[in-house]
């Protein structure tokens, strides 16, 4: 089932088949839909065996870094000698991305299912189910779910087996998009400020509390339980295109399109496809202009760029971009690159936690700049220098948002540089006050 | 600075027990601070230099600790909001959706006139907030803790009926 369309038969309808169904988000209701048998099975595994089945999957972290997930939970410590923690990132803040919150909304036990099965593969005493605190909604049913959970002796002292010494709480943020970042988040945890930790030590090694933690996103864990289910080597077949990006994806699509929402497809789907029929093409029946298809994160692609790319962790890298967390954002020909750059350097220069220079002062000069520009009183020379700045944020930083800034900044000039001349020519009238 | 009075302390009774218990999720004392922090605002609906004073008390952390971090999270108010708080996303995927435009019009028809100053009534503040994770309901819109979707400009007159 779709939300808030109704699923396309292109889709591949794993995680968000019970999207837009109210009963599903119950104990109930879940258990009848088939709900906690892959828990069972998974215990009957044992940990090792899990993180066989996950490894064979081929699943690989959705929440953007695209790391092989069985392998990350193989880096934790095999002989327990202290606490170990799991955390669920369901910070989802990076622009264009709203799908874990439609997973949280619909399925809250799918995730629970996912970290309970998780935490027994990592033997984590502890879940924290780290959750925005913009996400009223998906909050309250979170919360909900976990009580019930509790109540229902799937997890806590009303369970049985390992089960029965397992804890899972959800912890909510207090707006920060940094804490999206997995030191960050740990740090968050722990009632601190939100500024990334350099690494190593490795979160595996020294993660919350100094203790052996695996952070994974809420769409890695929700796939999971599938891949319990039906086996590693069925989670491996749904692929399109390059074998090393395997299962489905959601796609969260948003802007200049006809039907923006959630869209499950398998891995290699062409973004042209996406666009043109599960999306219902271009927004008035304009024309495309660009996509940056991972998330505000990625680089920018031209109509060329995207209508070639394919949706997976190589096809993207391919077109010149990162699949990042899928969230699709569609500009048509009436967007204005240059001031929707400026609009997301700001969101950087917001959103950044200021510890290093290169980003704090970065992010900042990047958005005067460009509202230099805006402004009319742009030089040839700037456009350089926005260059020469971003080339400053690459690679320099403790965490990636420095990175994150530059990105679009660098692929924006390269590709849409006509926009920004006509502003500094004088063609184009300046859309801002001088700053 | 604002005015602070003196209040009874949030952290007594059923708080209190409430923050016990959750103080017993985390191996630190330290890591119920956001929590705590939550609480003192849902009660007072802000975070003044003696509630911080508060919390730090009651968690064996210094003021000056609890002040670092309340000013690095965006969702705790330094200072008092109006009974309604409005934020609406203005970042790209929905400024490129007329996010602007929703913006004007609830500063029009609250009052408020600017972004983070509180209508003559006291009912509503207005504030631009950063992505706030529903891109493809363009424009997201949160009144305190409704989460409301697809808002436009022509919408909010009727919307803010709700609030009045």
């Amino acid at each position: 089932m779709g939300y808030p369309h109704k699923s396309h038969p292109r889709e591949t309808v794993v995680l968000s088949e019970y999207f837009g169904d109210a009963e599903a988000k119950t104990y109930k209701g879940w258990v009848k839909r088939g709900g906690y048998k892959a828990l069972e099975q998974a215990v009957g595994l044992g940990p090792a065996g899990v993180i066989e089945e996950v490894k064979i999957s081929g699943l690989r972290g959705r929440g953007g870094a695209g790391f092989p997930a069985g392998l990350k939970w193989s880096f934790m410590p095999k002989e327990k000698t202290k606490q170990h923690y799991l955390c669920c990132n369901a910070d989802e803040s990076e622009p264009g991305t709203f799908k874990d919150r439609e997973i949280m909304r619909w399925t809250p036990h799918a995730l629970i299912e996912g970290c309970l099965i998780a935490q027994h593969a990592i033997q984590a005493d502890i879940t924290y189910i780290y959750i925005r605190g913009e996400f009223t909604e998906p909050l309250e049913v979170m919360e909900r779910a976990v009580a019930e959970a509790y109540e229902h002796g799937v997890v806590g002292p009303n369970a049985s087996g390992p089960l029965k010494e397992m804890n899972i709480y959800i912890h909510k943020g207090a707006g920060a998009y940094i804490c999206g970042e997995e030191t960050a988040l740990m740090n968050s945890i722990e009632g601190r400020r939100g500024n990334p930790r350099t690494k190593p030590p490795f979160p595996a090694a020294a993660g919350v509390f100094g203790m052996p933690t695996t952070i994974n996103n809420v769409e890695t864990l929700a796939a999971v339980p599938h891949i319990i289910t039906k086996g590693g080597e069925w989670y491996k077949g749904l692929c399109r295109s390059n074998p090393k990006s395997t299962g489905t994806k959601l796609l969260s699509v948003c802007g200049h399109v006809a039907k923006p929402g959630n869209y499950e497809v398998e891995m290699g789907f062409p973004l042209k496809d996406l666009l043109y029929d599960l999306c219902g093409g271009i927004r008035d029946g304009n024309a495309l202009k660009a996509v940056i298809p991972g998330g505000s994160s990625v680089p920018i692609l031209n109509e060329e760029e995207a209508e070639g790319c394919l949706l997976d962790y190589e096809g993207c890298v391919e077109a010149g971009t990162m699949l990042g967390s899928g969230g699709v954002i569609v500009f048509d020909e009436t967007a204005d690159m240059v001031f929707q750059i400026m609009r997301l350097a700001k969101f950087y220069a917001h959103e950044s936690c200021a510890q290093c220079t290169q980003c704090r002062e970065g992010t900042a000069w990047t958005v005067r700049i460009l509202q230099k520009i805006l402004a009319g009183n742009g030089e040839m020379k700037d456009l350089d220098l926005l260059l020469d700045l971003a080339e400053n944020m690459t690679g320099k930083t403790i965490c990636v948002l420095s990175d994150s800034c530059a990105a679009p900044v660098v692929s924006g000039i390269k590709k849409f540089r006509s926009e920004f001349e006509a502003y500094i020519t004088g063609v184009r009238a300046p859309v801002m006050a001088a700053v | 600075m604002h005015e602070t009075t003196k209040h009874e302390t949030v952290f007594t009774g059923d708080a209190r027990t409430r923050l016990s218990e959750i103080m017993t999720r985390y191996p630190t004392k330290r890591a119920a601070l956001l929590p705590a922090l939550w609480m003192l605002q849902e009660a007072r609906g802000w975070i003044s230099d003696d509630g911080m004073t508060e919390v730090a008390q009651v968690l064996d952390l210094t003021p000056a600790y609890v002040a670092g971090v309340v000013t690095f999270y965006t969702m705790y108010h330094r200072h008092p909001v109006g009974r309604h708080f409005i934020q609406v996303c203005t970042t790209t995927p929905c400024n490129i959706c007329g996010a602007e435009g929703v913006v004007d019009a609830f500063l029009e028809h609250t009052g408020c006139g600017e972004l983070g100053t509180t209508s003559a009534d006291g009912r509503f503040t207005v504030i631009e907030v950063e992505c706030l994770g529903a891109c493809g309901f363009a424009t997201p819109v949160m009144v305190n803790e409704d989460f409301i979707e697809s808002v436009t400009a022509a919408k909010v007159p009727e919307l803010l009926e709700r609030y009045r």
